[in-house]
């Protein structure tokens, strides 16, 4: 007795756990929490150098208050809020609250999509919670087949069943859409699930390639190196701009992939158009100058003579090179990143980095200094030499590195597929309805009464729309058999 | 333009309540509606023209100016189908002033008017179904906040009430931040891009202006407005008692703006934007201020539609939901480019 006793307050303690972590309320005090400390996360800077948001926090409470508070959020782990172990677990308290929430519910609702319909009595009829009806002249066999004709405008597959004094047509569709909200609410199960593979087994880094180079391993975020599994290079990297403006509509890499030291993929990327091999994937990000390489690129260059001879060229910097069919040689004096005339005609450097990239190249002919000049890589008018010969600018090579994003996440999936399942989710939950009609005909003095009784859990009004359709079309039958 | 004279027109509606007058305004609003589709689609085609992308992917919401057009377009839209689903012109007297507000805030601020060239990142055809789907749902929000706030209105009764308190605090502020900032804009007369003017220019003729006494003059006639705001509220819903709108109907349309707009924004603005950002930055989800502000959005509507499950949640409380709802929307849309990028950025002030 003593033991049933102490077993039957345990339950309730369980029982009162279960319904706290099944209920809405909690869903909302966690929706609340994750917002406002969400706000926080925005106004601190995440993971950032902490002067950045001492400097944020003096700018709001003054500078006096800003190290105290600095040190109070971050003790309460806000630099790092998503990844802090607090937040977390709300995720774990939320998640559970979905999976508590609807194995207490879902038994009632399967029941709900499971139950078939039954004939309904014509007093519980009137009680539903739609009801129309409407008297029409002869008998019910008489009258049927027009009741079934308009029945169709509302677009149920009904079931019908002889009774004493008429018939009674019954239907319900829809009545799986009552599952929309689980498989909306299981899908940001899928989503957590996915993001949680991303970390436990994926990486994510950088790398840094210049021209030509190779290399067999990213760097992660926190600086550690990331062997690759494969040998990766840039085989070339070019910006193009908008008209003469520069403003870069397009950063481009030319890629190759080596596995075991034989070609496997050849791509080129950009932003918005990544590669991906054996799980990683490699993103445009960002581009610069290897340090101290600006002078020492290949300048790939085509001599054109005015008879229409083309020597394509790799030149460095000092090098001399000669116009095919002719005795003019130029010579490679200068080099400039970014290259435009001032106002008084002054060949001026105005950025350093590849914005326009310039050289100066100094032609003789039998020793005879004939003109000297710089070619400007996005300005072929500059590329016409006086005499008729053309020297191309093709590109100067070797002294940009591309910066590449690269990623392993093999959860993205699992991700994407929670994506797609609260898409079709919220689709159903909010657009679909589960909608239960009786329709009862009865004859009264050689006149048939149909009764109309309905149910749905949402939307009413648009449901309303429907019967009041239907009891329309009877009616105008009505006036059609007068 | 037509947005503004058929607001007019709206409010004069309400005044007099004259059938004529509120035919005259729901026509002006489908003539302004129609001129600003062609002129959308007609900026369309020059973008595109421009651009060399393709029509598709020319779509020319990339900058605050466009954006807020469309916005406006949705919003014109939205009404629209509102007062003709519901037989009701009364909505008009509130949502074309936002929609007026939208376009004196463009006409007046510095925003960018050029067509300017793309940047890489947004080269994707995921920009047409990420804005658009995401403005849908920030208009469809806009009109739950206008009915929400006048059912607020409508059912309060005390002074000492909390929801009584939240709507006059609301309103009163809207109309204190509107009048300090007209009050700028026409004091400075300039025209600088929004980050800028939130720099230099924002609240320095009246909280932040030089002279205390200004400032002490200022803070003091806010907080009158407030405290009047919050004394004669019932003048307003005594005005808004006078209209044929039922509370029911209003929280009828609240909820239904939220049930279509929440679906729109969770695929358009959450998981489009998610996809997107895992092409081009190669993570789908960096908690990046954006992000994680329409992650608040969403978490604040996903509380409204779970409120209403509450007992004695329905009703007021959940009206105080929608308008903090859209408040957020707010935010997401324009305070984080323009507040939260000021307040990180580097060395400034």
């Amino acid at each position: 007795m003593n033991i049933d006793e102490e077993q039957k307050k345990k339950k309730t303690v369980v029982d009162t756990l279960w319904d706290i972590l099944a209920s809405v309320k909690l869903a909302i005090i966690i929706f609340a929490f994750i917002a406002l400390t969400s706000i926080i996360g925005t106004v601190l800077e995440q993971r950032a150098d902490p002067a950045k948001n001492i400097l944020v926090l003096s700018r709001l409470f003054g500078e006096s208050s800003a190290p105290t508070l600095y040190s109070f959020f971050d003790s309460l782990g806000f630099m790092d809020m998503y990844r802090s172990w607090w937040f977390k677990a709300v995720l774990v308290l939320f998640s559970v609250n979905i999976v508590i929430c609807s194995f207490d519910r879902l038994p009632r609702i399967w029941k709900l999509v499971k139950e078939p319909l039954h004939p309904m009595p014509a007093d519980k009829l009137g009680k539903l919670l739609i009801n129309r009806q409407i008297v029409i002249k002869g008998k019910p066999d008489a009258v049927r087949s027009g009741v079934t004709e308009a029945l169709k405008t509302a677009r149920f597959r009904f079931t019908e069943v002889q009774e004493e004094r008429g018939y009674q047509f019954y239907a319900q569709k829809g009545n799986y859409s009552r599952l929309g909200v689980y498989l909306t609410h299981f899908s940001i199960l899928f989503i957590l699930i996915g993001a949680m593979l991303g970390m436990q087994f994926g990486f994510k880094g950088y790398l840094n390639l210049p021209e030509g180079a190779l290399s067999n391993s990213a760097v992660s975020n926190t600086d550690k190196e990331i062997p690759l599994g494969f040998d990766i290079r840039c085989d070339t990297f070019d910006v193009e701009f908008y008209g003469g403006s520069d403003m870069p509509k397009e950063y481009k890499s030319w890629l190759t992939v080596f596995k075991d030291g034989r070609e496997v993929m050849r791509k080129s990327i950009v932003v918005n158009d990544p590669l991906t091999y054996e799980g990683i994937t490699f993103y445009q990000s960002s581009y610069g100058m290897v340090p101290g390489a600006a002078q020492r690129g290949i300048a790939v260059l085509n001599a054109v003579s005015r008879t229409g001879k083309t020597a394509a060229l790799n030149l460095r910097l000092g090098d001399t090179f000669q116009i095919p069919d002719s005795a003019v040689t130029g010579k490679i004096l200068d080099f400039s990143p970014a290259l435009k005339l001032d106002e008084h005609g002054h060949a001026v450097t105005y950025a350093n980095m590849m914005n326009n990239p310039a050289l100066l190249v100094e032609f003789t002919e039998g020793g005879t200094r004939l003109f000297s000049g710089w070619l400007l890589r996005r300005n072929p008018e500059t590329w016409q030499l006086p005499n008729g010969d053309r020297v191309e600018f093709v590109d100067y090579w070797g002294v940009e590195y591309t910066g590449l994003q690269v990623r392993k996440d093999p959860g993205v999936w699992v991700v994407y597929l929670g994506c797609i399942t609260m898409s079709i989710g919220l689709f159903i939950a909010f657009f679909m309805s589960h909608r239960r009609i009786w329709v009862k005909l009865s004859e009264e003095n050689n006149t048939t009464r149909v009764l109309i009784g309905a149910t749905t859990n949402k939307n009413k009004a648009a449901f309303e729309r429907t019967l009041d359709r239907v009891v329309s079309v009877l009616s105008k039958k009505q006036e059609g058999v007068k | 333009m037509a947005y503004i004279v058929a607001m007019m027109i709206y409010i004069t509606y309400l005044a007099f309540k004259n059938k004529q007058i509120g035919l005259t305004a729901t026509t002006v609003t489908i003539v302004g509606f129609v001129a600003q589709t062609i002129a959308i689609i007609s900026r369309w085609k020059e973008f595109a023209d421009l651009s060399g992308l393709g029509f598709m992917r020319s779509a020319p919401f990339t900058n605050l100016y466009e954006s807020l057009l469309f916005f406006v377009w949705c919003l014109i839209l939205g009404y629209l189908i509102v007062e003709f689903k519901f037989r009701n012109r009364s909505f008009g007297a509130f949502i074309t002033p936002i929609a007026g507000l939208a376009l004196a805030f463009i006409d007046l601020s510095g925003v960018s008017k050029e067509i300017q060239p793309l940047v890489p990142a947004l080269k994707s055809n995921w920009l047409l179904a990420h804005v658009t789907m995401s403005f849908i749902a920030y208009a469809a929000f806009a009109i739950s906040f206008g009915t929400g706030l006048m059912s607020l209105i409508m059912t309060t009764e005390k002074r000492n009430e909390l929801s009584y308190i939240f709507w006059t605090i609301t309103v009163g502020l809207f109309v204190v931040l509107l009048a300090s900032m007209g009050i700028d804009l026409f004091t400075f007369k300039v025209k600088v891009r929004p980050e800028i003017f939130i720099h230099n220019y924002l609240f320095r003729t009246s909280f932040l202006h030089p002279a205390a006494a200004v400032r002490l003059i200022s803070w003091g006639l806010a907080i009158a407005t407030l405290f009047a705001v919050w004394r004669y509220g019932s003048v307003l819903k005594k005005a808004i008692a006078r209209l044929d709108v039922t509370s029911d109907m209003l929280e009828e349309i609240t909820y239904k703006s939220i049930a279509v707009g929440f679906p729109i924004f969770t695929l358009g603005g959450l998981i489009f934007g998610a996809i997107w950002a895992d092409q081009a930055w190669g993570v789908y989800w960096s908690w990046d201020p954006k992000e994680t502000w329409s992650l608040i959005t969403w978490f604040v509507y996903a509380f409204y539609l779970h409120g209403r499950f509450i007992r004695g949640w329905r009703g007021k409380n959940v009206a105080i939901v929608s308008v903090i709802g859209f408040m957020a929307v707010i935010f997401t849309y324009l305070g984080v480019n323009l507040l939260l990028s000021g307040l990180h950025a580097y060395g400034s002030q």
